[in-house]
């Protein structure tokens, strides 16, 4: 079956088709949603933000010059919009309103280490990790972009990228000796 | 070269490559050289192995993450009805559109397109040929701004050849008819040919012009004055 390029669907935007926003918003908003959670880490601050980011496309599709992929683009926005919200709402409000809604209420990390729950001690310290790290941990792995996207997304350069995926697997890799699981790296 | 031997800096460069190795971002290029490494380095393989745990993780972490419920989806669209109405661009991204064009066709239809657009191009230089060497058979001056043809005297007629018809099957319509050509292509590829050299009456011309629809070669053929 042949679907609609994401660009043709920009380019339709641009001209005013409301269905091929509604194409383009039922492709990539759950992702979207996820990487807006994951940074503001409140579910009706995040359903806020995608609205917020695919009226920016609605308003921006005629600037969109194809240089790098739609969805690259929409991370691009989510993530700026996300850090203003953060700015005016420090993280740490944010946390302690909403933790519950994201961390799930299963069983702390040391819990889950003597259940041998050792995929569930990850994702906790995944989730403990700091925004920063969350974000390119989250980028390269889910959101399956590449060095120079990733660097696009967060607009620091492509080496500061692979630097900062090793610092955050450093430290995830540190809260999870602290919760006693050894990993022997780094 | 074997992967153990590699100096610090290289196979940590190597290492820095894997998580976008496991979720399959590389260029072939680093892919390879990745690969290459970790079948020569068994520590290297071992760590890349936590590279696949923690990508698995993630995923399964943002998985379970749920939806946005549909609230978000009628936010957008009211706040987009409450927008300003858009008018259409102009045509000016011609790429996009080509773009749009081509990629709603199916391959086989894109295939006899560009074989029709092929013969078209084939077809016109044919053409083009056929008008110069009119031309220069017939001699005499001419100026480049006025041909001398568009202002001769004579019987006139509006030509649009058949998609099917060829270069061959053109020329041998202009000579079995004693045609040539006049002018043109004009918009909707419209050609002026000369049917006679000298002016005949209206009624002459509309019935040599009849005549010449019933030829194959011919899509679409009018009286000129």
């Amino acid at each position: 079956m042949q679907t609609t390029s994401d660009e043709i669907l920009i380019g339709r935007i641009a001209d005013g088709d409301r269905l091929a926003m509604q194409v383009l918003f039922a492709r990539h908003h759950v992702r979207v949603y996820r990487f807006v959670l994951r940074l503001v880490r409140n579910e009706a601050t995040a359903e806020d933000l995608i609205s917020e980011v695919f009226l920016d496309v609605w308003r921006q599709a005629g600037k969109f010059e194809g240089r790098s992929a739609v969805s690259t683009w929409l991370l691009a926005i989510a993530r700026f919009k996300a850090l203003s919200v953060l700015r005016r709402k420090p993280e740490q409000e944010l946390d302690e309103k909403t933790a519950e809604a994201i961390v799930d209420t299963a069983d702390d990390p040391q819990v889950a280490l003597e259940k041998k729950d050792k995929g569930e001690v990850l994702r906790k310290c995944m989730s403990a990790l700091s925004a920063e790290h969350r974000e390119i941990i989250d980028l390269v792995y889910y959101h399956e972009k590449s060095v120079e996207e990733v660097a696009e997304v967060v607009g620091i350069p492509a080496a500061t990228v692979k630097t900062r995926m090793f610092y955050a697997r450093k430290k995830l890799a540190e809260l999870l000796k602290e919760q006693g699981v050894e990993r022997g790296w780094p | 070269m074997n992967t153990a031997s590699k100096t610090a800096p290289e196979r940590r460069d190597i290492e820095d490559l894997l998580p976008w190795h496991a979720a399959g971002t590389l260029s072939r290029r680093d892919a390879r050289r990745v690969e290459d490494a970790l079948a020569h380095d068994p520590e290297l393989a071992r760590r890349y192995e936590l590279v696949r745990e923690e990508l698995g993780e993630t995923i399964h972490l943002n998985e379970s993450l749920g939806a946005p419920s549909a609230r978000a989806m009628e936010t957008l669209f009211n706040k987009i009805d409450a927008e300003p109405a858009r008018k259409a661009r102009p045509a000016l991204n011609i790429a996009a559109r080509l773009a749009g064009l081509f990629s709603s066709l199916s391959p086989r239809t894109l295939a006899w397109s560009a074989a029709a657009a092929a013969l078209a191009i084939v077809l016109q230089a044919g053409l083009i040929a056929g008008v110069l060497l009119k031309e220069r058979t017939s001699g005499g001056y001419q100026t480049a701004s006025a041909p001398s043809d568009t202002t001769a005297e004579g019987s006139y007629a509006f030509v649009r050849f058949s998609p099917q018809a060829s270069a061959a099957d053109v020329t041998k319509f202009l000579e079995t008819n004693k045609l040539s050509f006049a002018g043109g292509p004009s918009a909707g590829g419209l050609y002026r040919v000369r049917v006679a050299v000298t002016g005949l009456p209206k009624a002459e011309l509309a019935r040599i012009v009849k005549q010449l629809q019933q030829d194959k070669t011919i899509e679409f053929i009018a009286t000129a004055e």
